[in-house]
C-alpha cells in the first residue's frame, strides 16, 4: 500500500470517526459466488476493538472531508482547518476488498463531506458501491450514509446498492440545529427519513433489494441543552414512526479545531450509557417515555444508577415482585434482571420453584434485584422502603474518567 | 461396582463420544461408575472395549448442545455431558429448561465459551498475503478450545474464490477454492510474517480511536489479551492509551478558532446548481441512471411542445416504443392519438409521457410480453416524473391508467371509482382509462361503448384546458 494512500486514510478515517452508527447488523444471510468476495452474517462481526472500547466492523471513511456545510459540532465543517483529503472511487474501492481479503472487515461504511454539489457527492458513493458489486462481485457489507439534500432518485439508486442507509439527525431540537447547523433542516432530514422508511417497506413487500438493513441515525449529545427526555422522546418518534432499526447516542466529545460555540470539555460518557440503557427499555421492556422522564431530574436521566432502578426505586409501592408467579412484563422491571434473565426464570419455573441461589445462576445482576424480588427463600421485607437503598446500591464507576 | 474407563482421542472427539454413549446407556450405566479419560494412545489401561449400540433417542436441544461443547478444552467436558445424557433419559426429559440447575448452567456457560471462541475466530483471524505470483494468504491463529473444523466453513462461505490456509496449534485448514481439507497442526513459523497492507491497517485503527473515550477495560472485554499477538494493529495500543490525555489536553487547551465565514451561500448555491433546468437535462440523469429491471433498449421519454397546456401521464413504454425511443407509438399510442384527434385535441400540441420510462417485459418466444410495474417501481420512477411536471407547470394532467394515478398521487386508487376531475399535488388533473385497456375488451359492443366513453373524457379534457386558458383562471389548482 503506498505512502500517500496510508496518509489519505488515515485523514479520512480520523474525519470519520465521530459517526457511531456502523454496526453491520441485519444484512439478509449471503455467501459468495464462486468468483466472488465475501459473506453476511445476521448479527454482524467486530474485527476489532480500539482503546476506547468501540468496535471496528466495517471500513469506516470519508469519500472526502472537503464541505460546503459548516455545522458547529462537525470536525469537518467548511471553516475548520483540520488537514483535506479527498479518495477517488478506485482507491476506496482497492481498500475495501484488500482489506476485506485480509479479514480485516465486514465491508464498507461511506459517508462523506458535500464537494461540489449533494447530488455530485451522493453519485460518487453510489459508484463506489456500484463497482464493488458488479466489478468484484462483493457481497460484504455496505453501508451509505445518504446527504438529505441529495435529490430523491439518487437516494433510490443507492437503496439498490446499499444494505443499509442511513442518515444522522444529529441534534435533537429544531433550536439546536438552527444553531449549531445552519444549513441542515430538521424538517427536511425527516421527510427523508419518512420516504426511506416507505421505499424500505415497499421494498421489503416486494421482495426487492433496497437498503435491506433498514435505516439507522445518530443524535450527538452534550453540544447543547438538550434535556434527555427530549432527546429520549426524539428517539421514540423515531422508532415509532419510521421503524429506525438504532438510534446511536454520541456523547460529543472535543475535536481538534473546535468551534468557539462549542462546549470544550470530556464527553459525557456516562450519559450516554443511561440513554442507551433507556432506549432499551423503551424497545424492549414495555417502558414508555413518560415513566423514565417521570423518574428522571429536570429531564435528565440519574448518573449514579440505570433508568430501571431509578423508576424502581420511585416506585416501590409495585415491589417485591415473586419470582416464581409474577407475569413477565413485570419480571422484565426488576432491577438487574435482563430480558434474557426474565425468558429463562418464567421457562425453569415450571419444573422447579426458584431459590436465590437459582436467580443468581440466571443473571449477573443479583445485587440490584435482591431488594425487589421474592424467591422461595427469601423475601426483602422492610429493606425495599429504607431511605438509603438508593445509596447502596450505587455502583462504583468501572472506568475513571480521564479527566477525574 | 468398577469404574468403566471410556479413552477419547485429544480435540473434539464427537464420534467417539456419541458411540460410548449409545453403549454406556445400553448397558445401563450410571455416569457415578463411568470415567471418561483423553489420550493419544488408547488401550494402554486397560479401556473398556466399546461395542456397537442401538442410537439413543435425546431432544434435539441436547445433541445440538453436545456438538458444541465436545470442542471445548476442558478435559471434564465429556463426563459432563454424560451426566446430562443420563439426567435426561432418567425422568428428566425438559432439564435444558431448568436454566438454574447448576449442572445445566455449568454447561450452558462452556457451550457460551466455545460459541464466543467461534466468533471470535472468525473476527480475529488475519491473513496474509503468500509470496509468490499467486494471491495464495495464509493465517496463524491460537483457539482456546476444539474449533477449527467447526469455525472452517464459514471462512469457506466468504473468502470462496480466494485459495487460504489457516494453521493453528490444533490442526490446519486448507481451502483451494474447491474443497477444504484439514491438516495436521503447525507453528507461527508456518505462516507469512508480514504483509503489505497491514501498515495501513494499523494506520487506520490508530486514527479511528477517540483519545477522549479511552476505555482500555471494555476494549479488553471484548479482544481479550490472548488474541493480541496474532492481530497486527494491537501492536498501536500501548501508544495510543499512553498519549490520550495529553492529546485530549492539547485539543482542550487550544483556543477555539472562530470561524472564517458563517454564511451558506456556497451549499445552497451548490444546491441550486444541481437542480436539473430543462428537460434535456433531466432526461440525462433518467438515461444515466439505467433500468431499474434490466432488459429495456433504451429510456423513453416523454415527447411534445416544452410548454404543453396538458400533459398525458401513461404507464410505461411497450414493445415498439422500446425500439424507436418514443412514447405511444405502439397499437394503444396509435388509438390514444385518434381519439385525441376526434376529441379536438391535436397530438403535437399535447405532451405525452410515461410514470415509468423503461419497458419490463417476460420474453415467451420471440415476443416480449409487456409486465406491469410494481407500486415500488412506480415511486422508483416517481421523483423523475415530479420533476418533469416542476418543468413544465401543464394547465392540465391527464393519468390514464390505475398505475399513472399511483405515480402522480402517490396512492393506489382505482379507476372505476376515481374517473373524472382530480387534484395532483398543486396540479389539476382528470382521470381516465389507459387506451391499452380498450383494446383488451373482447367483444366488440363493448369496446365501441368503452371507446365512447374515452371519448367524452377527452372532451372533457379538452374543454377544462380551454376553459383555464379563456378565464385566465390560474393554471395551479389551490390546495
Amino acid at each position: 500500500m503506498d505512502e500517500k494512500l496510508s496518509k489519505k486514510l488515515r485523514i479520512l478515517a480520523d474525519a470519520a470517526k465521530y459517526d457511531a452508527s456502523c454496526s453491520s447488523s441485519g444484512a439478509p444471510k449471503r455467501k459468495s459466488d464462486p468468483d466472488g468476495l465475501g459473506s453476511t452474517v445476521g448479527t454482524g462481526i467486530c474485527h476489532a476493538y480500539t482503546p476506547d472500547g468501540r468496535c471496528v466492523s466495517l471500513l469506516k471513511i470519508l469519500l472526502t472531508n472537503y464541505c460546503l456545510f459548516n455545522c458547529a459540532y462537525c470536525v469537518n465543517r467548511r471553516s475548520s482547518n483540520v488537514k483535506r483529503a479527498k479518495f477517488s472511487v478506485d482507491e476506496v474501492v482497492t481498500l475495501t476488498v484488500e482489506f476485506y481479503k485480509r479479514n480485516y472487515i465486514e465491508g464498507l461504511f461511506l459517508s462523506s463531506g458535500i464537494i461540489r454539489s449533494p447530488d455530485y457527492t451522493m453519485e460518487q458513493m453510489i459508484l463506489v458501491a456500484k463497482k464493488l458489486r458488479r466489478d468484484h462481485g462483493f457481497r460484504g457489507y455496505i453501508h451509505l450514509k445518504t446527504i438529505p439534500e441529495a435529490s430523491p432518485w439518487l437516494i433510490e439508486e443507492a437503496g439498490l446498492w446499499a444494505d443499509r442507509l442511513s442518515i444522522n439527525l444529529e441534534l435533537p431540537t429544531e433550536q439546536s440545529l438552527e444553531q449549531l447547523a445552519p444549513e441542515k433542516d430538521g424538517a427536511s432530514i425527516e421527510t427523508a427519513m419518512a420516504q426511506m422508511f416507505e421505499r424500505i417497506e415497499e421494498a421489503r413487500e416486494e421482495r426487492r433489494h433496497f437498503s435491506p438493513a433498514g435505516q439507522t441515525t445518530q443524535m450527538i449529545v452534550g453540544a447543547d441543552e438538550t434535556t434527555d427526555t427530549d432527546v429520549l422522546r426524539k428517539s421514540a418518534t423515531l422508532y415509532g414512526h419510521y421503524a429506525m432499526k438504532r438510534v446511536y447516542y454520541s456523547a460529543f466529545s472535543p475535536i481538534p479545531d473546535s468551534s468557539a460555540i462549542l462546549p470544550l470539555k470530556s464527553p459525557p460518557l456516562m450519559r450516554e450509557n443511561r440513554l442507551y440503557q433507556a432506549d432499551w427499555l423503551l424497545r424492549y421492556y414495555g417502558f414508555d417515555v413518560d415513566e423514565i422522564a417521570s423518574s428522571s431530574e429536570k429531564g435528565m436521566l440519574d448518573l449514579d444508577i440505570d433508568p430501571k432502578l431509578a423508576w424502581a426505586l420511585k416506585n416501590r409501592h409495585r415491589f417485591p415482585v415473586d419470582v416464581n408467579r409474577a407475569d413477565r412484563e413485570m419480571l422484565l422491571r426488576v432491577p438487574g434482571l435482563g430480558a434474557r434473565a426474565v425468558d429463562k426464570i418464567v421457562v425453569a419455573r415450571k419444573h422447579t420453584t426458584l431459590r436465590l441461589e437459582d436467580v443468581a445462576r440466571l443473571t449477573s445482576g443479583l445485587k440490584r434485584a435482591k431488594p425487589f424480588l421474592i424467591t422461595a427463600d427469601h423475601h426483602p421485607k422492610a429493606r425495599l422502603d429504607k431511605l438509603d437503598l438508593r445509596e447502596r446500591l450505587i455502583e462504583k464507576p468501572e472506568q475513571l474518567s480521564l479527566f477525574v | 461396582m468398577t469404574l468403566h474407563r471410556i479413552t477419547l482421542e485429544t480435540g473434539a472427539d464427537l464420534h467417539t463420544f456419541r458411540k460410548a454413549v449409545r453403549w454406556l446407556i445400553a448397558e445401563e450405566l450410571a455416569p457415578q461408575h463411568v470415567m471418561f479419560a483423553i489420550d493419544d494412545a488408547p488401550g494402554l489401561f486397560g479401556d473398556e472395549t466399546v461395542s456397537e449400540a442401538p442410537p439413543v433417542a435425546i431432544p434435539k436441544g441436547v445433541s445440538r448442545l453436545i456438538e458444541q461443547v465436545v470442542c471445548h478444552s476442558d478435559p471434564e467436558r465429556y463426563a459432563l455431558l454424560y451426566g446430562l445424557v443420563w439426567r435426561v433419559l432418567n425422568g428428566e426429559r425438559d432439564l435444558l429448561e431448568v436454566a438454574s440447575d447448576p449442572l445445566v448452567h455449568r454447561i450452558d456457560l462452556m457451550a457460551r465459551s466455545v460459541r464466543r471462541d467461534l466468533h471470535k475466530m472468525h473476527a480475529f483471524v488475519r491473513f496474509r498475503r503468500m509470496p509468490g505470483e499467486l494471491e495464495r494468504f495464509a493465517a496463524w491463529f491460537e483457539p482456546e478450545h476444539f474449533i477449527l473444523e467447526a469455525a472452517a466453513p464459514f471462512f469457506v462461505d466468504r473468502f470462496r474464490s480466494m485459495d487460504w490456509t489457516i494453521l493453528t496449534p490444533i490442526g490446519s485448514a486448507r481451502w483451494d477454492r474447491h474443497e477444504l481439507t484439514f491438516g495436521p497442526p503447525a507453528s507461527r513459523e508456518d505462516a507469512p510474517d508480514e504483509d503489505s497492507f497491514e501498515e495501513g491497517w494499523r494506520g487506520y485503527y490508530e486514527s479511528v480511536f477517540n483519545p477522549a473515550r479511552v476505555n482500555p477495560t471494555a476494549m479488553r472485554a471484548e479482544m481479550p489479551k490472548k488474541y493480541w499477538r496474532n492481530m497486527p494493529e494491537t501492536a498501536a495500543i500501548p501508544g495510543l492509551i499512553q498519549t490520550a490525555a495529553q492529546r485530549v489536553e492539547r485539543m482542550i487547551e487550544q483556543e477555539a478558532t472562530m470561524p472564517a465565514k458563517r454564511t451558506p451561500e456556497r451549499a445552497i448555491q451548490a444546491m441550486w446548481d444541481q437542480e436539473p433546468k430543462t428537460l434535456e437535462e433531466l432526461n440525462a440523469i433518467i438515461a444515466k441512471a439505467g433500468p431499474l429491471v434490466p432488459g429495456a433498449t433504451q429510456a423513453v421519454f416523454g415527447e411534445g411542445p416544452h410548454h404543453a397546456e396538458i400533459v398525458f401521464v401513461g404507464e410505461q413504454p411497450g414493445d415498439q416504443e422500446d425500439l424507436q425511443g418514443r412514447p405511444f407509438v405502439g397499437p394503444a399510442g396509435k388509438l390514444l392519438t385518434k381519439a385525441m384527434r376526434e376529441a379536438g385535441i391535436e397530438r403535437e400540441q399535447a405532451y405525452l409521457t410515461n410514470a415509468v420510462k423503461h419497458f419490463k417485459f417476460e420474453q415467451r418466444g420471440h415476443r416480449r410480453i409487456h409486465s406491469k410495474p410494481t407500486a415500488g417501481e412506480v415511486k422508483h420512477y416517481r421523483p423523475w416524473l415530479m420533476k418533469e411536471l416542476e418543468l413544465m407547470r401543464p394547465k392540465l394532467v391527464v393519468a390514464l391508467g390505475a398505475t399513472a394515478v399511483l405515480a402522480l398521487s402517490g396512492k393506489a386508487t382505482p379507476i372505476t371509482r376515481s374517473r373524472g376531475r382530480a387534484t395532483f399535488g398543486p396540479y389539476q388533473g382528470y382521470i381516465t382509462v389507459h387506451p391499452s385497456y380498450l383494446l383488451r375488451l373482447p367483444d366488440e359492443a363493448t369496446k365501441r361503448e368503452a371507446y365512447q366513453a374515452f371519448l367524452s373524457d377527452l372532451h372533457r379534457i379538452h374543454d377544462l384546458a380551454q376553459a383555464n386558458l379563456e378565464t385566465g383562471e390560474l393554471p395551479l389548482a389551490a390546495e
